[in-house]
């Protein structure tokens, strides 16, 4: 999976085929993982590097997970934390698609409303709604507002 | 299906026609048995008396009918049903759901279920649309809305009427003046979000220094359950209290709201000045909520 460079770091090695996901805003790899149900008890096989130099970003992280592609639902989720994410779908060591994440305009089953009360919080047979606002997401159904840590609310 | 869910889903020409429907009902101006044939199923999991009972007065004096749950304890719900469940079989009893909850959003939830119209009449701490059409109703009956000094006091962060009455009024061209006691001050995001509606909000933490400046006086109540203590419970309310004393030297037509009931914001005494409009207030449900079920049903 690794290699050693000649300046004596590791690198990690290309994949064979499924998802890599470049230009993770730094520290966010793990809350990636997190959100794409990713733990220590499934079976991926995945390279992380986090606070890697970049010269867009000036760090960033990127998660590699092999035999896995990415549906859209599982973007608009990373494009919450990391808005300028890459995902890049890898099938025979070649980039087949490269799109970056865009945030929908709204986002359903992807946050869970922080506010007790709401009833999609309830026992009912309905997803969390969020509108995206730039001040923030807005439940459409108690009209909460989250403005800050939405990693810590995805579902 | 026209549902009546959040003050947020309704424009100012919609306001507007309902306020005109209910002030046609209120003077009579209709056909007593307009909703015959038709019935509204008021399902309430949260006490309530006012809104309850002014709904199935509109409902009679339309001739139509009303079923009823009045609690939680009487309805399936204890049995683990659904809110959704319960509305999706409602659907095939009535005309029309009308919805009290204690969750927010509830309502929103049982139009997306619900093969018949759904008027919310309060969920949690969110929207309560029919309080607001009375309360602007009462104010329009004496003076436009337009261009008017309206402060709003008391609790005003948990108070849902206030919220509600406030994203109303923010399109007719009100000067908001909130008062309210450390703690309770209204959210910071219902605020921005009043001023990005191109509404003047002013801030006071005393109603001495604005009421003279006022049109309309909305008190709401200060829950005892939102100190930790009695004492300063008492210290506050006692400061926030409306009496005939601060009422010295304010404009001649201000008008006194309150949605009901109170708990000593407003001194008895008050009740006999001109300003205060609170029962008035009261009675204005009916014609109002005529003009919602008859809206929804017609």
């Amino acid at each position: 999976m690794t290699r050693k460079d000649p300046s004596g770091g590791l690198i990690i090695s290309p994949i064979k085929n499924g998802t890599v996901i470049d230009h993770i805003t730094a520290g966010e790899a793990l809350n990636v993982l997190r959100i794409l149900g990713i733990t220590g008890s499934t079976r991926e096989c995945l390279s992380i590097a986090t606070n890697v130099k970049s010269k867009r970003m000036g760090r960033k992280d990127i998660v590699k997970i092999e035999n896995r592609e990415l549906c859209t639902e599982e973007v608009d989720r990373i494009a919450l934390l990391a808005p300028q994410a890459k995902i890049n779908i890898i099938r025979d060591f070649q980039v087949v698609e490269k799109k970056g994440v865009e945030i929908p305009k709204v986002l359903k089953g992807v946050v869970r409303c922080p506010n007790p009360g709401c009833i999609t919080n309830a026992n009912e047979p309905v997803e969390s709604t969020f509108e995206v606002l730039p001040k923030g997401l807005h439940c459409l159904y108690c009209d909460w507002l989250v403005k800050n840590d939405i990693a810590s609310h995805i579902i | 299906m026209y549902h009546i869910i959040s003050i947020r889903d309704l424009e100012r020409k919609e306001l507007d026609y309902l306020l005109d429907r209910a002030q046609e009902f209120d003077t009579g101006n209709y056909q007593p048995r307009m909703l015959e044939d038709k019935l509204a199923a008021l399902l309430f999991f949260e006490p309530s008396t006012r809104t309850r009972m002014s709904f199935a007065t509109a409902m009679a004096r339309l001739g139509g009918r009303s079923i009823s749950v009045d609690s939680v304890e009487a309805s399936s719900i204890v049995k683990g049903e659904t809110l959704a469940d319960t509305i999706r079989v409602v659907s095939g009893y009535a005309d029309a759901i009308v919805l009290r909850h204690p969750k927010e959003g509830a309502a929103r939830l049982a139009s997306e279920f619900a093969s018949v119209p759904v008027i919310n009449a309060g969920d949690g701490a969110g929207q309560h649309p029919s309080q607001t059409l009375l309360d602007l109703y009462t104010i329009r009956q004496s003076m436009p809305i337009k261009g008017l000094d309206v402060g709003l006091l008391g609790d005003l962060r948990y108070g849902r009427t206030a919220h509600s009455l406030a994203l109303a009024l923010s399109l007719y061209g009100v000067t908001l003046h909130t008062i309210a006691p450390g703690g309770l001050e209204m959210p910071a995001n219902i605020t921005l979000e009043l001023r990005e509606r191109g509404m003047e909000v002013v801030e006071h933490e005393d109603v001495e220094e604005v009421v003279r400046d006022l049109d309309v006086l909305y008190v709401t109540r200060i829950q005892r359950e939102r100190f930790p203590d009695s004492a300063s419970y008492y210290n506050v309310a006692s400061s926030y209290r409306i009496t005939p004393d601060l009422l010295a030297g304010v404009r001649d037509h201000l008008m006194i709201l309150h949605p009901l009931p109170r708990a000593g914001e407003i001194d008895p005494a008050v009740d006999q000045t001109p300003y205060a409009r609170y029962f008035e207030q009261a009675r204005n449900g009916v014609p109002v909520r005529m003009a919602l079920l008859h809206e929804v049903m017609k």
